[in-house]
């Protein structure tokens, strides 16, 4: 062989089947199965008839296909024919939950993303005494843990008279976080001066000139801290739980948290369970399904969270 | 007029015009700032001082609160309990974070790799939006001990079957298991973000010196994504010492103080048993335990040089 063809064998490797290639194309095959599956169980479970899910325990299809555990969890159904099905008797309104989870995640997302909008844009663009320093004590409390705050935060609700209403749910996020301010800072410096100026020159107040001009070319960068705000207060799970477990102000973390405590013939009730947590993901579901470009670009643009 | 006067002038209006234009501006911003100091104020800075307050007292809502000096600093150090949390939650970190971030590397290299797929990055991120309260639920109910379907599929294959959460031993794996599962697609999207903003040019020179794929990888990949690196791990960590929903979901601690991390057992000194001034010196502690572990990982992961 001469050296010019062993030269061309060597970049020949494409006849070859690719192995690498291959086991790495299984590997994604793999770690798709196993994101997906769980979601998958989920809703076979939501979907079985409650007696059936102990009978048939490993069909990968519903058993029985019903929508009776949705019905049951949305309270549609009376406790003894729950019952009589094999469900939890105890009176699970869902609905209540879902209402109140609704509350509670716009008051939060509107309140915190106004509020921290005009912070950050008075750190980003307007000249106040103290604008650094203040700026940095936000950016320090980044690093405290929620625990340390939670306990003193429990306190102060329950001296307001707050605890069990909606106002004690959102009071810590409603008018800041300072990671909501800091990432909306980031994209207001980023803002070209120049209009804003030019309307200013127009006449405009600074608050018009937020208002009409900022606030419009910053809408991107609003709607994703609006959907991570959106997702992180429908998730959240301890704070409502100890400030809010009555039932009025009861959200869905809170009230899957207690559903899965009550344990009718000794194991938990599974398809009414599953059927509860499918209700709690719908939402997360249908956001990502519209807006899951943005939230993925935001992702890799600033790492959030 | 000489010029000088001119000049002094011409600076003296300016002087006050640019401080009326100052107070002007200054008040607008004071209102921009307002909403957000109240709330930092009074749901940030005054809890934190408070808390540090509440951890030198025997507060237990019940009973007025007494100044008692550092003495559930003194308790905590000789409380078994407290050092079985920490335990505990060190053992956690260690299972979650290595294997959590060694898998990440796996995925985003195959990804990139692979495919530029939207779909399967939308896919494989999914598990992290989700609650953590339902994610319990769900692997609640797949490794339940007599009907999951894990366990079926292991008694289908001959395997013994496992009370994944209901044994000491195997409780806290199960637990960081389903921790890796939730959070292991987003820390891998943002490693792929760091390996796409990696210039095709050092690969070219890289082959062109004849490095192999695995020296490239370890010599020229590994560098560069050293300040992604850094930031996923140190965020991992910190998140990883605060875990809470997923125990209180599944295990409450147990079996046998298996999985009673560190926030399990706060919130239960705090909520169960009302020992707030307890409870606040131990998140002090937790408080403390983080800001030295941020700081000796930066310090070791030499935080935010590149090696580019």
């Amino acid at each position: 062989m001469t050296t010019s063809a062993r030269v061309q064998a060597a970049y020949r490797p494409k006849k070859a089947f690719p192995w690498g290639k291959t086991f790495a194309w299984i590997g994604m095959a793999l770690l798709l199965f196993v994101t997906l599956f769980p979601f998958w169980w989920m809703l076979r479970t939501a979907l079985t008839a409650p007696r059936a899910v102990f009978l048939e325990t490993s069909s990968l299809l519903p058993v029985q296909v019903t929508l009776i555990n949705f019905e049951r969890v949305l309270g549609l159904v009376d406790p003894q024919t729950a019952i009589a099905m094999g469900g939890s008797g105890q009176a699970i309104n869902f609905t209540r939950a879902i209402v109140n989870s609704v509350i509670v995640s716009i008051l939060v997302v509107a309140g915190q993303t106004t509020f921290s909008a005009m912070a950050a844009y008075a750190f980003a663009r307007l000249r106040f005494p103290f604008r650094d320093g203040l700026f940095a004590i936000y950016i320090a409390a980044l690093m405290v843990p929620g625990i340390v705050t939670t306990i003193p935060n429990f306190i102060l609700v329950r001296q307001l008279g707050w605890l069990n209403t909606y106002a004690g749910i959102v009071a810590p996020t409603f008018l800041m976080t300072p990671f909501a301010i800091f990432f909306l800072r980031q994209f207001f410096l980023g803002v070209n001066r120049e209009v804003e100026e030019a309307a200013r020159i127009d006449g405009a107040s600074i608050w018009g000139a937020f208002v009409r001009v900022v606030v419009p070319m910053t809408i991107p960068a609003l709607t994703t801290l609006a959907i991570v705000t959106l997702i992180g207060t429908w998730n959240n799970y301890l704070w409502p739980l100890i400030v809010g477990s009555d039932e009025s102000v009861r959200v869905l973390t809170v009230a899957l948290g207690i559903f899965r405590t009550q344990t009718p013939q000794g194991s938990p009730d599974w398809t009414g369970l599953m059927a509860g947590t499918t209700l709690a993901i719908i939402p997360t579901f249908v956001i990502f399904m519209l807006l899951g470009r943005k939230i993925l670009d935001s992702i890799q643009f600033t790492g959030f969270k | 007029m000489s010029v000088q006067t001119q000049v002094a002038n011409r600076s003296g209006l300016q002087q006050r015009r640019g401080r009326r234009w100052l107070n002007n501006e200054s008040l607008t911003a004071l209102l921009f700032v307002l909403p957000s100091l109240i709330g930092f104020t009074v749901f940030y800075a005054v809890p934190a001082i408070r808390g540090l307050w509440i951890s030198f007292t025997n507060w237990d809502l019940l009973r007025p609160a007494r100044f008692i000096g550092i003495e559930n600093y003194i308790k905590l150090a000789q409380d078994r309990e407290m050092w079985n949390a920490l335990v505990v939650t060190v053992y956690y970190v260690l299972l979650n974070i290595p294997l959590q971030t060694l898998l990440a590397m796996v995925i985003a290299v195959m990804m990139y790799r692979l495919t530029q797929s939207m779909l399967i990055r939308a896919l494989i991120i999914l598990p992290w939006l989700m609650p953590p309260v339902v994610v319990g639920l769900i692997w609640l109910w797949l490794l339940d001990p007599n009907i999951g379907i894990v366990n079926l599929a292991l008694k289908a294959m001959g395997l013994p079957m496992i009370a994944f959460l209901g044994l000491p031993q195997y409780a806290m794996p199960s637990i960081a298991m389903i921790n890796i599962w939730q959070y292991v697609g987003y820390t891998a999207l943002l490693i792929f973000a760091g390996l796409q903003s990696i210039p095709g040019s050092v690969y070219e020179a890289a082959s062109i010196d004849g490095a192999s794929e695995t020296q490239t990888f370890w010599k020229v990949t590994v560098p560069l994504l050293r300040p992604v690196l850094v930031f996923v791990i140190v965020t991992s960590v910190i998140g990883s010492f605060q875990i809470f929903d997923t125990i209180a979901i599944t295990t409450k601690g147990g079996p046998v103080n298996a999985t009673k991390v560190l926030n399990w057992y706060i919130y239960e000194q705090a909520f169960s048993r009302f020992n707030m001034g307890y409870a606040t010196a131990i998140s002090i502690v937790l408080f403390l335990i983080l800001i030295l572990v941020s700081m000796v990982q930066m310090r070791i992961m030499r935080a935010g040089e590149s090696d580019m």
